[in-house]
């Protein structure tokens, strides 16, 4: 089975030495955030993935969560886990201090969630859900409703989640059917089915708000008629203690592929009181704020698995023993040697390090601007922040669901025919990181997003905060001959970036059929510009220490850095080929054909 | 009560130790370090002190260079309420630590110190029992469980033939042993509280203490590479081996 390690040094690497971590401790309300304090948590947050959420992640996919008689059951150590999670306060790191959060950067939280779902991706959902509920509530929620709820999901003592799916409106949150009639005591009634609530019943708290999607009478048609309403499992007393059962009810759990300690709930609300968060159909707007962190959080989930993978795959490759290496006994006082000697061994191995590597120098440097975008005194800095993070948000979901996939198939494949069983631990992870790629809005639905929405926003203005610091990257190594290695490439794939930028923008305009027909390649190569840039830049660091270092961790660097360059990053010119292609002989492939 | 707690900043228990090429001793330099684990067991069981309203202070101690304040802020986050740093760039040795903390002890009066019983670098096993000499006081060392029950303290002992309890009067020294409990994470909240804890810094010279090492340490080496093994086709030609080539019969 996986024994999972959090990578406390590359963390390290990528807060204090890429992205300057003590410029965020500059940020205000950021001044205890220093760089040996986000040290000092990314340890202790590892030290309890590890030994708390990793021991169950087999026995809770095995067991799965269960409902008898509308209550969930969580699989056994869950309750006990949770129960330590939050006395361990780690529901609450990025939270605001006004609503007894540590209020700590969400760069931190970034790396955190990834340990969190490297370690038990069901687990992870519990949190994430919360903090997507305590991000609609701090935003659009009335000064009552934070103070009654907020200081409780902060605490973790409830928890949350978000219901948007009906079974006829998944990406189309327009076709919403479930109702709200106002009552005369300011509540409102909601009535209504909802499918794919994950979190949506279980045992680890005592209450679960629902942020609930739903239409009021006079509501026009699509999502411009639709509302956002707080309904709590169970209705508080005037003095705040937990009185009756509200009218919603788990009426089933989904029979998944994976993370099956998740229960996925079809949530039936009848009647249930509720109350409205922000504006009278006003609720698109109010999800969305929560679903672009929703989205980072699950590209986030994707690289967790992914780092899961890597390190079940090397462990595995160290120690199997079978046949002998091409290039000459290793283990001569062994039956046989390492499988890691044969060079496609190494080449999985690689191929996963480098994508989760530059993946996490992505989520953690967009985690930065997140943090920038909120806390800059600057306006100008914070738009410019808030650009960026609205650029690479489906990038970020995108690229590194399919790095989690693209991980863990590989992961399985390092371990041959051991890999397709159950008990060692690396299907489990394939199966898992499959939903990520689907959920939180589809990877083609978020190649849509880039280009159908994020390209042509403000005339472009948001490509400039991606554009700029790679030009300036490209200058700068271009300048120096030890970089060449990485300053070619990079400025190869940066040129066609730029290029099919321009063709593609037109090419929306033109005929948007067509644009669409693009957007997945063109997002795979925007993915393979930040990854190289990401990578010179980290190759720029490493080779700057290299010489004087005596644990090999720069030299590892520098290795993986140019296995991207010369492996991977050559991939782009497939997408580079079929973005130019246009709609082409797709736009042939009528649907009557199929 | 006050209660004492020495801590050690070692090399994390899951690096792989490396000898320096010059033999001088073991690689630290970019090396994850850490709270040697009995010294972690010493902590959690002055917290649990502390939680059963049996300790009223807990102050934490570490010997050695800059980096230890960073142990003691760990030792903080655990529930330790003020640490001392005792600042020196020597290669300590456990006579002079005991010397060291002989010299905080006095002048912070506890009436229970509590230390790991080894730390895991050197495995020494020394400190806490020079220190009692030194001072003179009773000592339970290898407690696995320990009842403060009055003016006296109960420690059940892991010695090798089985379990001893003892009984001793305070002030006393124990030193800890694996089964005495089982350290808490430290939790989100009380990370950042330890940030605003004092943690005071103090010299040998001020205490009026010369710690510098009295062994010298001729070379480190790494343990022989272990050789494959052949096999004998016949009993005559293992006897023949044994005798002649490994010499032990």
């Amino acid at each position: 089975m996986p024994d999972y390690k959090a990578p406390l040094r590359d963390f390290r690497f990528l807060l204090e030495e890429l992205l300057d971590a003590g410029a965020i401790q500059a940020l205000p309300g950021y001044g205890e955030a220093t760089p040996e304090l986000m040290a000092t948590v990314l340890e202790a947050a590892g030290a309890f993935v590890e030994k708390e959420l990793q021991p169950l992640n087999r026995s809770g996919d095995e067991e799965g969560s269960v409902l008898a008689n509308g209550a969930v059951t969580t699989p056994k150590g869950f309750k006990e886990a949770y129960a330590k999670f939050i006395e361990g306060g780690w529901t609450s790191l990025p939270c605001d201090p006004a609503h007894g959060g540590q209020g700590l950067p969400k760069m931190l939280h970034i790396a955190v969630e990834e340990m969190i779902c490297s370690a038990n991706l069901s687990f992870g959902m519990f949190p994430g859900l919360s903090i997507g509920a305590y991000n609609a509530l701090l935003l659009h929620g009335t000064e009552e409703q934070k103070r009654i709820y907020l200081p409780k999901l902060v605490s973790g003592e409830w928890a949350g989640t978000m219901c948007l799916t009906e079974p006829q409106c998944g990406t189309d949150l327009g076709l919403v059917r479930t109702r709200a009639e106002p009552q005369p005591d300011g509540s409102y009634r909601i009535t209504g089915g909802k499918i794919f609530i994950s979190a949506g019943e279980h045992d680890l708290t005592p209450n679960i708000l629902h942020l609930v999607l739903a239409r009021l009478p006079d509501a026009p048609a699509g999502t411009r008629g639709i509302s956002l309403f707080l309904v709590p499992k169970i209705l508080l007393e005037a003095d705040g203690n937990l009185g009756a059962r509200n009218g919603v009810t788990c009426i089933a759990l989904e029979k998944k592929m994976g993370i099956h300690a998740s229960p996925t709930c079809q949530l039936a609300f009848d009647g249930a009181t509720g109350w409205l968060v922000g504006h009278p159909h006003k609720g698109m707007s109010a999800m969305f704020t929560m679903m672009n962190a929703a989205r980072l959080a699950v590209g986030v989930q994707g690289l967790g698995v992914a780092e899961a993978a890597y390190q079940g795959a090397r462990d595995y490759a160290r120690t199997r023993l079978q046949g002998r290496s091409p290039a000459g006994v290793a283990a001569p006082d062994q039956p046989a040697d390492p499988i890691i000697v044969h060079a496609d061994i190494r080449r999985m191995l690689a191929t996963i390090r480098a994508r989760t590597e530059a993946g996490r120098a992505l989520a953690l440097w967009i985690g930065r601007e997140l943090d920038i975008a909120e806390k800059h005194p600057d306006a100008g800095m914070r738009q410019a922040a808030d650009d960026l993070v609205a650029l690479m948000t489906p990038i970020v979901k995108s690229v590194l669901t399919d790095i989690g996939h693209e991980a863990a198939n590989l992961g399985v494949q390092v371990w041959g025919g051991h890999g397709y069983i159950r008990d060692n631990g690396m299907e489990q992870l394939a199966r898992g990181a499959r939903i990520t790629e689907s959920d939180e809005g589809t990877n083609g639905t978020q190649a849509l997003d880039l280009v159908g929405r994020k390209l042509g926003l403000h005339t472009g203005r948001l490509l400039r905060q991606f554009f700029h610091p790679v030009g300036d990257c490209v200058e700068a190594a271009s300048a120096k001959p030890e970089m060449a290695e990485f300053a070619l490439p990079l400025a190869k794939v940066f040129a066609r970036l730029q290029q099919t930028t321009a063709f593609v923008a037109e090419l929306g305009l033109k005929d948007p059929e067509a644009g669409a027909a693009v957007a997945p390649d063109y997002l795979k190569l925007f993915g393979f510009t930040a990854f190289a840039y990401l990578w010179a830049r980290m190759a720029e660091v490493a080779l700057a220490k290299e010489a004087g270092d005596n644990t090999g961790f720069y030299k590892a660097k520098l290795a993986t850095a140019r296995f991207f360059m010369e492996r991977l990053l050559p991939e782009h010119a497939a997408s580079f080929a079929a973005i130019m292609a246009g709609k082409g002989a797709l736009g042939a492939m009528e649907p009557a054909i199929f | 009560m006050k209660v004492l707690v020495a801590v050690k900043r070692v090399i994390d228990a899951n690096v792989k130790v490396r000898v320096k090429t010059d033999g001088s001793g073991v690689e630290t330099a970019n090396v994850k370090m850490a709270m040697n684990p009995f010294c972690e067991i010493a902590v959690e069981e002055a917290v649990r002190m502390k939680e059963a309203g049996v300790a009223t202070e807990i102050v934490a101690v570490s010997c050695g260079g800059a980096s230890c304040a960073e142990t003691l802020r760990t030792a903080l986050a655990m529930g330790a309420d003020r640490g001392i740093h005792v600042q020196t760039d020597l290669a300590l040795q456990p006579l002079g630590v005991a010397k060291l903390l002989k010299a905080v002890i006095e002048k912070e009066q506890p009436k229970l110190v509590i230390t790991g019983k080894q730390a895991i670098d050197d495995d020494s096993n020394q400190t806490g029992q020079m220190v009692a000499g030194l001072l003179g006081w009773a000592q339970g060392t290898f407690a696995s469980k320990l009842t403060v029950e009055g003016e006296q303290l109960r420690a059940k002992r892991e010695v090798d033939g089985g379990l001893e309890t003892v009984l001793l009067k305070l002030p006393a020294v124990v030193t800890t042993d694996l089964r005495l409990n089982e350290p808490r994470y430290a939790s989100l909240p009380n990370i950042m509280k330890a940030k605003k804890k004092p943690i005071e810094a103090l010299t040998p010279d001020a205490l009026g203490v010369d710690p510098t090492p009295r062994l010298t340490v001729l070379k480190v080496i790494e343990p022989p590479k272990r050789k494959s093994g052949t096999k004998v086709k016949t009993v005559a030609e293992l006897v023949e081996k044994l005798r002649n080539e490994a010499k032990v019969i």
